[in-house]
């Protein structure tokens, strides 16, 4: 159902927490590394042991700055932090280190793609701060177990948590929200923002406006809904949630303020949400500053180095791409969503061939293909963006048609070898313009049959001519072929 | 400043303590007393006065983003008051993920 | 190997030093005459909770050998000293005189435990405090009391009790303690000993068990100002696993304890010597003002307007931090676990009861077992001070109190701390007392928990303003027990203390006196 056929407006917002790129966790040395066996990258400071103290990872905290600049946001040039106080065998010190009234960034936006496909909707940000994350706990069903299994290798990776303000209006436009966010740390070599790996978890804050007849709404209960394992279970969540809702609200007619606040879980196998219980009942957090860690501080020149080394932005990169190689919206999402050494080898090329159409068709087409089959990235892809570019103008000159060079192009791979040398390796030859128009002359003289065809209209009748050229020379380019024909044609009139 | 004994209560759950109804009863009356004490407080004009979290004046101290070495497994669980081989082990969670 | 006297720990730190160093004396010969003073005393004085005898005879020895092949040597190679037990110290026991970390061993080594080792100390052992080092009087341990060494039915102070009775007892010349409120700086005065809170952030906190992150700093008690100065040379300086710590070059202060300061200016509040303060300790203070003028000081009145709040200030932020620092005893990690099955079997009971009654609501309330496992595995773990604490700060942070309480302690507190950036414009430093009244006995106060607070109206500014504060013994009571007297500088002023201190001790000898159990060598049953 799209949002004009519903019968009432969707309010969204999300609260994501990202796992930074660093190499150590945020207190202390502790590597971040996903999958470790259990209870191997710990360290008495991130077990929470007597004694121990937290020591700020620079990294994290610079991630953390270069976020808030690349969504916009205003920078806090005084930074503290706060403790979280609350009990979880997963939060070992009993408290999470965190930001309350002084997160690192305030505010901001992130364009989004309208789901209408025309321009973009601006989704505004309340804040992004930095936290310590907690540990795993793990409850082993089969083997029958009345224990939960604590492991706190995770516990101390540094976290970004984002905020948006609840400006999303459709469950497509949550997961279109955190596509294009995923793109945007991804290039920021901030996070990998992989659900799967866990380094992004997102919740979602979700309720109706449900029009009355008098021209206003009505809001129903905000409901948070939790345990979503990936964009598109986020998007098939919030869709069953919002009908719950408003059949709920058909049937109980509660408005926000009625009751509380309820969370529910998402079940991926019976898709449904459930009601669950929140970890800690009606959480008192008892925030104050955290006296073990001094506040941090930020320049005008320190922010102005961190803005420098942002780099160019998906969307500016996509803008780019449209209007300096003239192709579309679609052809610059799927390049830039390659990354930003797509994005370089494909400008390469399309300079060097001189034609971006052709160069995104290509690196789209047949240069994805093979680095999915191959399992490559660019950067360990055999055939370098001058090469192709090279092969490519010789199609544009007409020496080579599409079909073999394509032929040329897999034994570049193969043989990690230049246009050029793969062209001979193949034995093609290739027929010169001059040879070309001698030939079509000749075939144009002896077809005065053909020649009326084509005269009185009839296009296709010039596929005799190009068979017969075939013939004589299999090496022609047929599409160059029809082209000189017809222009010999139309002379002749 | 008087607390009522469900105040007690209830800052004894949030403070994972549980609390005999004599320690409820004495706990009331001298956290009471206490408090009342504290009140004095209300004496200090604060106005524009900025609160002071740390005794010491810098900000800024890091540490380099650089791996080192982690606990071997059993050291950092030979603590552990109730583990198995790789874990610490605490009464099911229910509703975890 | 020559004989010792009886006591060789009437000697200073650095005396024996140097009869280490020209071969009077051999290590071993030091921590024997240690771990003989403890089996003599200690069954009395109570101070020591833990005595590693073989480990440190070996360390003694290993150190005699080093010293023997010509080898360079840590600034206190050789000396026994001893450690309050809630500092980690890898590989030992360090229970923080709780149940809840009675089998707690720490793989890993406080950084001032680190620096005592490579400074070639020998420790000895670890001393008794009061529970998770909240308390005036070592009475809230869980495992013994520590008595006074100089009555043995009065207390020793606290929270570091033990670290000075242990000094006071000759059983050894060095030990290292922690104040957080006061609790070097109370029961050195009330045991006749020396004792310095240092600057907050000149000692980093690493290892030490944290009571209160935002005033707990770890001090060294001698018996004279000139060990306290050596020892602290080796326990201060920067921390990287500290972010707190002071990050400046550590001064030789065991050198620079000789020097004799400039015209200094000492401070005092005349309302400190007022009514609630013994006729005792303010005949102390004032003869001490009398030598102070005699040594060549300008003595001023200075004023500190905001000191009658400062116990209510530090309680409220005090507990509120402590009772986030406790959070993380719950029985999971480390430490004490209540007995779980007993635990599951009593909430299985109370649920069924529930059902039978057809209470609904309080079933719905009733703990899970997991709540129950943290409730009841803190409610046995922990002693009723630590509970009392730990309530008092989880109300004052919670929701609805913290602007009233945590905001506004903080608050007054930089009110605290200008009344002293004030008063020392004025002067260098300040002279006041550390307690109101002498040791008072075992079980007087302990059920009087404002009363017990009330004890350290003297000492707990300067852990508010994060200063520096030496107490000294000065005098004695009409009774003969000690008294002991104050000194607080300006962030990073311990030389001028130390000097002032080392200058006061050359010309009286209160901190030469012994607790009459050594004076009169009584063996008592």
């Amino acid at each position: 159902m799209s949002m004009g056929e519903r019968p009432y407006k969707i309010v969204i917002g999300l609260e994501v927490h990202v796992q930074l790129l660093t190499e150590s966790k945020l207190f202390c040395g502790c590597s971040t590394k996903f999958g470790a066996p259990p209870n191997t990258q710990t360290c008495p400071v991130c077990i929470g042991m007597p004694g121990v103290l937290p020591v700020m990872n620079r990294k994290a905290f610079e991630l953390a700055v270069k976020t808030g600049l690349a969504l916009n946001g205003e920078i806090a040039r005084f930074s503290k932090w706060d403790r979280k106080n609350y009990y979880y065998p997963d939060l070992p010190k009993g408290y999470q280190i965190s930001q309350y009234d002084l997160p690192i960034c305030r505010g901001g936006y992130l364009d989004i793609p309208a789901e209408d496909g025309e321009g973009t909707r601006r989704i505004g940000i309340i804040r992004v701060h930095l936290e310590e994350d907690a540990g795993k706990s793990m409850h082993d069903e089969k083997a029958g177990r009345a224990d939960s299994r604590i492991d706190l290798n995770r516990a101390g990776t540094p976290l970004l948590e984002i905020v948006t303000k609840p400006d999303l209006r459709s469950p497509t436009e949550a997961k279109t929200f955190l596509t294009e966010l995923k793109l945007l740390l991804n290039y920021l070599e901030v996070s990998d923002c992989n659900m799967q790996e866990g380094s992004l978890r997102v919740d979602a804050n979700i309720n109706l406006h449900i029009p009355t007849d008098d021209g206003q709404y009505v809001a129903t209960p905000i409901v948070e809904v939790k345990n979503m394992n990936s964009f598109r279970a986020v998007e098939r969540a919030l869709t069953y949630e919002a009908q719950r809702q408003y059949e709920a609200f058909l049937e109980t007619g509660h408005k926000l303020g009625d009751v509380p606040k309820q969370t529910r879980g998402w079940d991926e196998d019976a898709q449904i949400t459930r009601p669950q219980r929140s970890k800690e009942e009606s959480s008192d957090y008892r925030y104050f500053p955290e006296p073990d860690l001094v506040p941090v501080t930020i320049t005008e020149e320190e922010l102005e180095r961190i803005r420098a080394t942002l780099g160019e932005l998906p969307a500016e990169i996509r803008r780019r791409l449209q209007t300096t190689y003239q192709i579309t919206a679609y052809d610059s999402d799927v390049i830039v969503n390659q990354g930003r050494a797509f994005v370089d080898y494909y400008c390469r090329l399309a300079q060097g061939c001189g034609d971006g159409k052709m160069a995104a068709n290509w690196v789209q087409q047949d240069v994805l293909r093979t680095l999915n089959e191959r399992q490559w990235t660019i950067a360990q892809f055999p055939v370098s963006a001058d090469n192709l570019a090279e092969l490519l103008r010789k199609v544009r000159g007409g020496e080579l048609d599409t079909a073999k060079a394509r032929m040329v192009f897999a034994e570049m791979v193969e043989q990690c070898c230049s246009a050029g040398e793969a062209i001979q390796r193949l034995g093609i030859v290739q027929v010169d313009e001059g040879e070309l128009r001698r030939l079509c002359e000749e075939l144009v003289a002896a077809n005065p049959r053909v020649v009326a065809e084509v005269k009185a209209g009839k296009d296709k009748a010039i596929g005799s001519l190009v068979g017969q050229a075939k013939k004589r020379n299999p090496n022609i380019n047929p599409a160059r072929v029809k082209e000189i024909c017809l222009e010999l044609i139309q002379r002749q009139s | 400043m008087s607390l009522t004994r469900q105040e007690i209560e209830k800052v004894a759950l949030l403070a994972r303590l549980i609390l005999t109804p004599e320690e409820v009863d004495e706990m009331t009356g001298q956290l009471g007393r206490v408090l009342e004490y504290m009140a004095l407080l209300n004496e200090v004009d604060t106005e524009g006065v900025e609160p002071l979290a740390h005794a010491v004046e810098f900000a800024n101290v890091f540490r380099e983003d650089r791996v080192e070495k982690s606990l071997d497994r059993e050291i950092a669980l030979a603590n552990a008051p109730h583990r198995d081989d790789e874990c610490y082990l605490v009464p099911a969670v229910l509703g975890d993920v | 190997m020559t004989s010792l006297d009886r006591f060789p720990f009437d000697r200073c730190a650095s005396e024996l030093l140097v009869a280490l160093r020209v071969g009077h004396v051999t290590s071993e010969d030091l921590v024997q005459a240690a771990l003989a003073q403890i089996e003599k005393y200690d069954p009395h004085v109570g101070a020591f909770l833990a005595v590693r005898g073989e480990k440190a005879l070996d360390q003694a020895r290993e150190i005699d050998r080093r010293r023997a092949r010509g080898e360079k040597l840590g600034l206190l190679a050789g000396i026994p000293v001893a450690v309050k037990d809630n500092l980690c110290m890898e590989g030992e026991p360090t229970t923080c005189a709780s149940r809840m970390l009675a089998n707690f061993v720490p793989p890993y080594d406080a950084t001032v435990v680190a620096r005592l080792k490579a400074a070639d100390a020998v420790i000895i052992g670890k001393t008794n405090l009061d529970e998770f080092a909240m308390g005036g009087s070592t009475e809230t341990s869980a495992f013994q009391k520590t008595r006074n060494p100089w009555d043995l039915e009065r207390i020793p102070g606290g929270s570091s009790g033990g670290a000075a009775a242990c000094v006071a007892a000759r059983m050894v010349p060095l030990s290292v303690g922690s104040d957080t409120g006061g609790s070097i700086r109370q029961p050195a005065a009330l045991c006749g000993v020396t004792g310095l809170k240092p600057t907050y952030g000149r000692v980093s906190r690493y290892g030490l068990v944290a009571f209160a992150s935002s005033l707990d700093q770890i001090g060294p008690l001698a018996q004279s100002v000139e060990d306290c100065a050596l020892l602290l040379e080796v326990l201060a300086g920067h921390d990287p696993r500290d972010a707190t710590s002071i990050n400046r070059p550590v001064p030789p202060y065991r050198e620079l304890v000789f020097q004799r300061p400039d015209a200094i200016k000492i401070g005092y509040v005349p309302e400190m010597l007022s009514d609630g303060v013994s006729p005792d300790v303010v005949r102390t203070m004032e003869e001490t003002l009398n030598v102070f003028r005699s040594l060549g000081a300008e003595i001023r009145e200075v004023a500190l307007p905001h000191a009658r709040y400062a116990v209510a200030t530090y309680y409220i932020m005090a507990c509120s931090e402590a009772s986030s620092n406790l959070a993380r005893y719950d029985g999971v990690h480390y430490g004490y676990r209540t007995d779980e099955k007993a635990m599951l079997a009593e909430l299985a009971e109370e649920r069924r009861r529930l059902q039978q009654e057809g209470n609904l609501a309080a079933l719905d309330d009733l703990d899970t077992a997991l709540v129950r496992l943290y409730r009841k595995t803190r409610a046995e773990g922990f002693g009723a001070e630590v509970k009392r604490r730990i309530m008092l700060g989880t109300y004052a942070l919670s929701a609805g109190y913290y602007d009233a309480y945590y905001l506004k302690a903080l608050k007054v507190r930089r009110l605290i701390r200008q009344d002293y950036d004030q008063a020392f414009e004025r002067v260098d430093m300040i002279l006041g007392p550390v307690t109101p009244a002498p040791a008072f006995r075992i079980g007087e106060k302990i059920n009087d928990p404002l009363a017990m607070y009330l004890f350290d109206l003297f000492t707990v500014s300067a852990n508010l303003a994060g200063i520096p504060a030496l107490a000294f013994p000065a005098g004695l009571s009409t009774e003969g027990l000690p008294i002991g007297v104050q000194l607080q500088g300006p962030p990073l002023s311990e030389e001028r203390l130390l000097q002032m201190g080392y200058l006061f001790q050359q010309v009286t000898d209160w901190h030469r006196r012994r607790p009459p159990l050594i004076e009169n060598d009584r063996l008592l049953s």
